[in-house]
C-alpha cells in the first residue's frame, strides 16, 4: 500500500480550562485512504477535527496537514481542504447554483471553472430541475450529497466529514458512501466522523476515541480480530464500556 | 478584491431574496419620516384653557377674547366657581384654569395693577412651562396695552409712552417651522437604527444557521469577509439617506443649503462608525435575539443623548461630557448645519474628524474581536 502521509498528528492536545478534551493524541493517515474517525458523543472527535481544519488553536502538539503545520500555516491548511460539518452549511436563501458560484468563488475558481463544475454536478448529480430551487427547498439527502460535492469543488487533497450521514435514510445513505467511494479512488483522502458502526465497516482504518484519547487504531478487520468480535459495533462497546 | 465581490454578491442577493427586506428599506422610512416628522413636535398647542371670571366687566371679557384669538389656547368653557375649576382639572377636561378676581377692571385703573391666578397642569413639566409662558405672553401685552390706554387718556399732554417693539429675527429657520428642525434629525436617526440593526445581526445570523462555520473553514480573511459582508449595507444606509433626503425636500419642503455632496461624503465615513459598531455587537453575540437588545441597548442611549429631542446644553454636565462620545450626535449637529445653514467643510470639520477616528477606533475593535479561530 502506497504509505505517503497527508495527515501527521504529534501529541496533540486541546484543553478548555482544566478539562482536556483531547488528550495528547498521536496518528497519522495515508494519501488515498477512508479513514474512520469513531467516538462517543463528547469523546473529543469533533475537537480534535476542528484543531485539523484550522479553526480551533491546539493547547499543544503539532499536526500537519497536506504538509503544513495547522498552527502556523493555517491558511494553506484551508487551501487544501474541503470541510463538510453535521450542521448542514450551504444558505437556505440561495438556490443550489448561486451555492456553487459562492462556494467556488471564494475558494479562487475562475468564472469559467464555476461553470464547468456547475455543469458536471448538475450532470452527476441530475440536478437539471432543481439547480435553481433554493437549497432551503430541498430534502435533507440532497442537501447532503450537495453539501459534499460543493466541499469537493475546489479539488482539495482532503475531504473532512464531520457525520455526514446524521438523519438520512438507509438508501441515501449508501448512495453517499458510493460517492465517498468513488471520490477515494480519485485519490482523494477521506477524513469522517460517524456514529454508525456499519459504515466503520466501510473505512479503509479506523480510530476510535474514548475520553480524549485515541484507544485503538487499526483496519476494521484487524480490531474485530484483536478484539474477538463479530462486528465493529462490539468493538466500540467493548472500548466504550472499559471507560465506564 | 475576487473573493470579496463574490462575498458582496452573495450578500445582496441574500438581502433582496428575504422579502422584507425592500420594504424595510423604502417604505419604514418613508412611514417613520411622514409620521414622526409631523407628530414630534415641541410646539404645544390646542391648550385646554378654562376661565372663571368673577369680575364679568368690559376689560376681564376683553382679557379672555385675546386667549380666545390666540392659536394655541382652546377655550373650553368658563366655570362659576373654583371648586368646579379644580374638579374638571382633576378629571383631565382643562389644562389650565385663569382666574379672574373681583374689580379686576376696578384695580387697574385705581390701583394700577391688579392680580390673576392662574393654574397648570403640570404633570408633563416641559408643557406646563411652555404654557406658562404662553399665558404671561397674552396677558402683558394685553396688560402693557391697558397700560399705554390709561396713559393716554388722563396724561395725554405728557410724554407719550415709548413703546419698545421687540421684533425677534430666527435666523436659519425664520419661520420657526419645527418640521424644518426635526425632518434632518430623524432622517439621522433612520440612516443609523436601519443599519445598525441590520448590520449587527447579519453575522450573527450566520453563526446560528452554521454557515459561519463552513465559512471559517474557507481560505477567505478576515478583512475580505468584513468587507464584504458589511459593503452591502453601507450601500443600504445611502440608499436610505436618498430616501429620506428626496422626502425631506419634496414632502417638508426643507431647504438643503450646503452641498449635498458633503452630506454624502460624511454620511459615507458616519456609516463605517455604526457599521463598526454593528460588527463588535454580532461578534459578541451568539442569537440574532441577542445582537437585536444589545443594538437596542444602544440605539436608544445614542438617540436620548444626541441633541435630536432634548437640548445637549440643558443635561447636567456630566451627561453632556458624555454625550460627546455619542456618534449621532455629531452626525446630527452636522446634517443640521449643512442643510439648514448651508455650513461647507470647513465649518464642520471638528465632528469630521472626531468621525474619522471613530470609525478607525470601532472598526479596528470590531476586526479584533472577530475571531476566525477559538
Amino acid at each position: 500500500m502506497n504509505k505517503e502521509k497527508i495527515i501527521e498528528v504529534q501529541n496533540l492536545t486541546k484543553q478548555f480550562g482544566h478539562f482536556t478534551a483531547v488528550n495528547s493524541i498521536s496518528f497519522d493517515v495515508y494519501r488515498g485512504e477512508i479513514f474512520g474517525f469513531l467516538g462517543a458523543n463528547g469523546a473529543g472527535k469533533t475537537t480534535a477535527m476542528k484543531m485539523l481544519i484550522g479553526i480551533s488553536k491546539p493547547t499543544s502538539g503539532e499536526a500537519l496537514v497536506a504538509g503544513f503545520d495547522v498552527k502556523t500555516n493555517t491558511e494553506m491548511v484551508k487551501r487544501s481542504i474541503g470541510y463538510m460539518s453535521q450542521k448542514f452549511s450551504m444558505y437556505d436563501d440561495l438556490t443550489i447554483k448561486e451555492n456553487i458560484t459562492f462556494f467556488g468563488g471564494i475558494y479562487g475558481l475562475s468564472k469559467i471553472q464555476i461553470k464547468e463544475k456547475t455543469e458536471r454536478l448538475v450532470e452527476e448529480l441530475k440536478l437539471e430541475e432543481v439547480i435553481d430551487k433554493l437549497v432551503g427547498s430541498l430534502p435533507l439527502g440532497w442537501k447532503q450529497k450537495l453539501s459534499f460535492s460543493v466541499a469537493l469543488l475546489h479539488e482539495p487533497k482532503i475531504v473532512f466529514l464531520d457525520e455526514p450521514t446524521g438523519g438520512v435514510d438507509p438508501i441515501t445513505r449508501r448512495q453517499f458512501w458510493e460517492m465517498i467511494y468513488a471520490e477515494a479512488n480519485k485519490g482523494t483522502t477521506i477524513f469522517v466522523t460517524t456514529h454508525y458502526m456499519d459504515e466503520a465497516e466501510y473505512c479503509d482504518r479506523v480510530s476510535i476515541m474514548v475520553e480524549g484519547n485515541i484507544e485503538a487504531l487499526d483496519t476494521p478487520k484487524n480490531l474485530k480480530s484483536k478484539y474477538n468480535v463479530a462486528s465493529m459495533n462490539d468493538v466500540f462497546l467493548k472500548l466504550a464500556r472499559n471507560a465506564e | 478584491m475576487k473573493t470579496i465581490l463574490f462575498i458582496i454578491q452573495k450578500e445582496f442577493r441574500q438581502i433582496f431574496r428575504n422579502k422584507a427586506m425592500l420594504p424595510i428599506i423604502f417604505v419604514l422610512p418613508m412611514i417613520q419620516l411622514l409620521i414622526l416628522s409631523n407628530a414630534a413636535s415641541f410646539e404645544i398647542k390646542n391648550i385646554k384653557f378654562s376661565y372663571i371670571d368673577n369680575d364679568h366687566s368690559v376689560t376681564s371679557r376683553e382679557l379672555i377674547s385675546k386667549f380666545q384669538a390666540s392659536n394655541y389656547f382652546n377655550v373650553i368653557e368658563s366655570f362659576s366657581s373654583k371648586k368646579v375649576a379644580d374638579w374638571q382639572m382633576q378629571t383631565g377636561k382643562v389644562d389650565v384654569i385663569l382666574e379672574i378676581p373681583n374689580h379686576f377692571e376696578r384695580d387697574i385703573i385705581k390701583e394700577n395693577g391688579s392680580n390673576l391666578s392662574v393654574s397648570i397642569n403640570a404633570i408633563d413639566g416641559a408643557a406646563a412651562g411652555v404654557e406658562s409662558v404662553y399665558i404671561s405672553q397674552i396677558i402683558n401685552s394685553y396688560n402693557q396695552k391697558i397700560q399705554t390706554q390709561l396713559y393716554q387718556y388722563n396724561e395725554a399732554s405728557y410724554i407719550r409712552p415709548v413703546n419698545i417693539v421687540t421684533i425677534p429675527s430666527f435666523w436659519y429657520n425664520n419661520t420657526l417651522n419645527y418640521k424644518t428642525f426635526m425632518v434632518p434629525g430623524i432622517l439621522v436617526l433612520l440612516v443609523t437604527m436601519l443599519t445598525l440593526f441590520l448590520s449587527s445581526m447579519n453575522i450573527v445570523r450566520e453563526k446560528e444557521m452554521g454557515t459561519l462555520e463552513q465559512i471559517n473553514v474557507t481560505p477567505i480573511r478576515k478583512y475580505q469577509f468584513i468587507i464584504g459582508k458589511l459593503f452591502p449595507f453601507w450601500v443600504l444606509g445611502l440608499v436610505i439617506l436618498t430616501v429620506g433626503l428626496t422626502i425631506a425636500k419634496v414632502v417638508f419642503s426643507v431647504p438643503i443649503l450646503g452641498s449635498i455632496g458633503l452630506i454624502y461624503f460624511f454620511t459615507s465615513i458616519y456609516l463605517l462608525v455604526i457599521l463598526g459598531i454593528g460588527l463588535i455587537i454580532s461578534n459578541n453575540s451568539d442569537t440574532q435575539q441577542q445582537a437585536m437588545f444589545i443594538a437596542w441597548f444602544f440605539s436608544v442611549i445614542f438617540i436620548l443623548m444626541s441633541g435630536l429631542f432634548t437640548p445637549i446644553e440643558s443635561m447636567p454636565q456630566w451627561a453632556q461630557n458624555l454625550t460627546l462620545l455619542n456618534p449621532i450626535l455629531y452626525f446630527v449637529e452636522i446634517i443640521r448645519m449643512v442643510m439648514l445653514k448651508g455650513a461647507t467643510f470647513s465649518d464642520i470639520s471638528r465632528p469630521f474628524f472626531i468621525i474619522i477616528f471613530y470609525a478607525f477606533a470601532l472598526n479596528g475593535i470590531a476586526v479584533w474581536t472577530y475571531k476566525k479561530v477559538n
